[in-house]
C-alpha cells in the first residue's frame, strides 16, 4: 500500500511537471511585465499615489471611463437584440441549413478586426459608400457624420462581437428541451406566452453569458474605437496607447492600464458570481 | 387552427426576413471590399466601374508589403509550433493530474485571457524594450505565444477530456514503452485537438495587431501593422487587394479545419473557439 501511493505520487509529479514549461513561460512573459509594469503607476519616481489622484480627480479622464461603459453597454445590448433571432434561428432549422448559417457567423469572426473595420470606414465615412449612395439618390444634400463618433464606433464594434454573442446563446439555445415548448402549447399557451414564459428564460444563461463576454471584451477595445472613434468617444484603451506612445508618460499610462484592468475584473466577479468562470473550461 | 397555423408562419417570415438583414450586415464588409479591390480607380466607390488587377500588382510588386507578409507567416508559424508544444503539455498535467492546488494553476496559466490585450501589449513593451526584443521577430513570437497558450489549452483539453485511456494501458499491456505508446496511439488520436489549435494559433497571431504595434518597431513590422499605418496615413486601395488576399485565405483555413474536424472526430458541428 505505501509502495503504491508513492507510486502514484511519483506519477503526480511528473504530470505537475508537465505545467512548468507553460507556467514558467506565462510568468516570464505575461506576469512579470504586467507586474513591473504595475509598481510603474505607484512609483514614479519615488511611492506616490499622485497619478490616480490625478486620474479620478480630472474631469477628462472621468468622462473617458464613462465613455467606456456606456459604449460597452450600448454595444452589448445591441449584439443581443441583433444576436438573438440569429441563435434562435440556428437552433430551430435543419442541421444541413444550420451548417450554411453557422458559416455567414463564422466567416467574419475569422475575417482579421482591422480588415472589418477598415471596409467600415470605407462605409461610414464622409465620402464613404453609404453617404455617397444616399446623396447620389437625392435622399440627403449634405454627407452626415457617421463615423468618428459614437455612432460609428457601435456600428463597427457590434459588427466584431456580434458572433460572439451568437456562439454562447445558440450553445445554450440548441439544448434546450422542444418537449418543454410543445408541452405549453399543449396547455393552451400562445406563441409569444410561450416564448416569454418559456423559452426565454430556460435561454438565459446563454444571454447572460453572451452578455458579460462581449461587454467585457468591449471595455478594453481599441482597434475599432481607435479608427472609427472620434475625440469625443474616446475609451480608456486609446488613452493609455496615447499616454504610451506619444506622452511617453509611463506612469500615468500605468495608472489608467490598472483602470481599465480594474473594470474588467469587476465585470469578470459579476460574471463568477452569476456564472462561474468555471463553465470557460471544458468539462467541468 | 388555421389562423394559428398562419400565426406561425407569418412569425417564420419575419424571424427569417430580420434574420436575413442581420446576415447582410455582418457579411456586408466582405462583400463590399472584394469587389471594391477590382476596381481601377483610386477613389472609393461602389459599385466599381471597370475592371482592373492593378492594387494586386502593387501589392506583390512591393518589397515592403512582400517582406512583412513574410515576417507575419514566420511570426505565426514560430507562435503556433511553440503555444502548441506548450499546450499539449499542461492539458495532459491538467486533464489526468489530481494534484492539489490543481485549479490554481490552470487559472494562472488561462490568466491572459482575462487581461485586456492592449494592457499585454503596453506591459510587455516596458520589459521587452529593456531586454532589446522591441523590433525582433523573436520578440513577437514570445509575446504572442503567451496570449495563445490560454486558447491552445483550451482546445487541446476538450480533445483530451474523451480521450479512452484504456486505450494507452492495452498498449502499454501489448508491450509498447511510453514514448511509442504516445506516437502510435496517443498522438494520432489528439490529432485534430492539436491541428486546431495549431491553426487557431496560426490565425491569431497572424492577425494580431495591438500588440504588433508595440512590438514591432521599426525593423520587424508585421503585415498587420503595416496595414494599421496605411490606413491610418493615407488612402491607399491597395488595402482592399490585401485585405481580400487575407479574407480568401481565412476562408480556406476555416473551411479546412472544418473538414479536418470533421472527418477526425466525425462529430460534425461548426463551433470553434476563439
Amino acid at each position: 500500500m505505501d509502495v503504491f501511493s508513492s507510486r502514484l505520487r511519483s506519477s503526480e509529479w511528473r504530470k505537475l511537471a508537465l505545467l512548468a514549461p507553460s507556467i514558467l513561460f506565462i510568468t516570464i512573459f505575461f506576469v512579470l511585465p504586467l507586474i513591473r509594469f504595475f509598481l510603474l503607476s505607484f512609483f514614479s519616481p519615488h511611492l506616490t499615489l499622485t497619478h490616480y489622484v490625478r486620474f479620478f480627480k480630472t474631469p477628462v479622464y472621468l468622462m473617458v471611463l464613462l465613455t467606456t461603459f456606456k459604449i460597452s453597454l450600448l454595444v452589448t445590448f445591441v449584439c443581443l437584440i441583433l444576436g438573438y433571432p440569429i441563435a434562435y434561428l440556428l437552433g430551430e432549422v435543419s442541421p444541413g441549413k444550420r451548417n450554411i448559417l453557422l458559416i455567414f457567423v463564422l466567416l467574419p469572426y475569422w475575417t482579421s478586426i482591422l480588415i472589418r473595420t477598415y471596409a467600415w470606414i470605407t462605409l461610414l465615412g464622409s465620402q464613404g459608400i453609404i453617404n455617397h449612395t444616399l446623396i447620389r439618390l437625392g435622399i440627403l444634400s449634405q454627407p452626415i457624420p457617421l463615423m468618428f463618433n459614437d455612432t460609428g464606433v457601435v456600428i463597427g464594434m457590434v459588427h466584431v462581437l456580434l458572433p460572439m454573442m451568437v456562439l454562447p446563446l445558440y450553445s445554450v439555445i440548441v439544448k434546450i428541451d422542444r418537449n418543454l415548448i410543445k408541452a405549453s402549447y399543449t396547455l393552451g399557451a400562445s406563441p409569444s406566452q410561450t416564448f416569454r414564459n418559456v423559452f426565454f428564460p430556460l435561454s438565459l444563461p446563454g444571454v447572460w453569458s453572451g452578455c458579460l463576454l462581449v461587454f467585457i471584451i468591449s471595455l478594453g477595445f481599441f482597434i475599432t474605437p481607435a479608427l472609427l472613434g472620434g475625440r469625443k468617444s474616446m475609451m480608456l484603451s486609446m488613452l493609455i496607447q496615447q499616454e504610451v506612445e506619444y506622452i511617453m508618460d509611463w506612469g500615468f499610462g500605468a495608472t489608467i492600464s490598472f483602470v481599465l484592468l480594474g473594470a474588467t475584473l469587476l465585470a469578470l466577479f459579476v460574471y463568477n458570481h452569476f456564472i462561474g468562470l468555471g463553465k470557460l473550461m471544458p468539462g467541468r | 387552427m388555421s389562423k394559428e397555423s398562419s400565426g406561425i408562419s407569418s412569425r417564420w417570415v419575419l424571424l427569417w426576413v430580420s434574420c436575413g438583414l442581420i446576415f447582410f450586415f455582418l457579411l456586408m464588409p466582405i462583400l463590399i471590399i472584394v469587389p471594391m479591390s477590382f476596381s481601377p480607380k483610386r477613389i472609393i466607390e461602389f459599385p466599381p466601374e471597370g475592371f482592373s488587377l492593378k492594387w494586386y500588382a502593387s501589392y506583390f510588386a512591393n518589397p515592403q508589403w512582400i517582406g512583412s507578409t513574410l515576417r507575419s507567416f514566420r511570426v505565426a508559424f514560430g507562435v503556433s509550433i511553440l503555444s502548441t508544444i506548450l499546450g499539449v503539455l499542461s492539458a495532459f498535467g491538467l486533464i489526468r493530474g489530481r494534484f492539489a492546488g490543481k485549479g490554481f494553476l490552470m487559472a494562472f496559466i488561462l490568466s491572459p485571457l482575462i487581461v485586456p490585450v492592449i494592457i499585454k501589449a503596453v506591459s510587455v513593451y516596458y520589459f521587452f524594450n529593456k531586454l532589446h526584443l522591441v523590433g525582433t521577430e523573436w520578440g513577437l513570437i514570445l509575446a504572442h505565444t503567451a496570449s495563445a497558450i490560454p486558447y491552445n489549452v483550451i482546445i487541446i483539453s476538450s480533445t483530451l477530456i474523451n480521450f479512452d485511456e484504456g486505450l494507452e494501458r492495452a498498449s502499454m499491456n501489448l508491450g509498447a514503452n511510453r514514448l511509442r505508446t504516445f506516437f502510435h496511439i496517443t498522438l494520432p488520436l489528439i490529432r485534430p485537438g492539436l491541428i486546431s489549435a495549431g491553426l487557431f494559433a496560426f490565425i491569431s497571431s497572424f492577425d494580431e495587431l495591438i500588440i504588433a504595434i508595440f512590438i514591432s518597431g521599426v525593423k520587424a513590422v508585421t503585415l498587420p501593422k503595416m496595414m494599421w499605418d496605411g490606413i491610418r496615413f493615407e488612402i491607399n486601395p491597395t488595402l482592399t487587394a490585401i485585405s481580400s488576399i487575407l479574407i480568401l485565405l481565412s476562408t480556406v483555413l476555416l473551411l479546412s479545419s472544418e473538414y479536418l474536424r470533421k472527418g477526425f472526430t466525425k462529430k460534425g458541428g461548426l463551433e470553434l473557439p476563439r
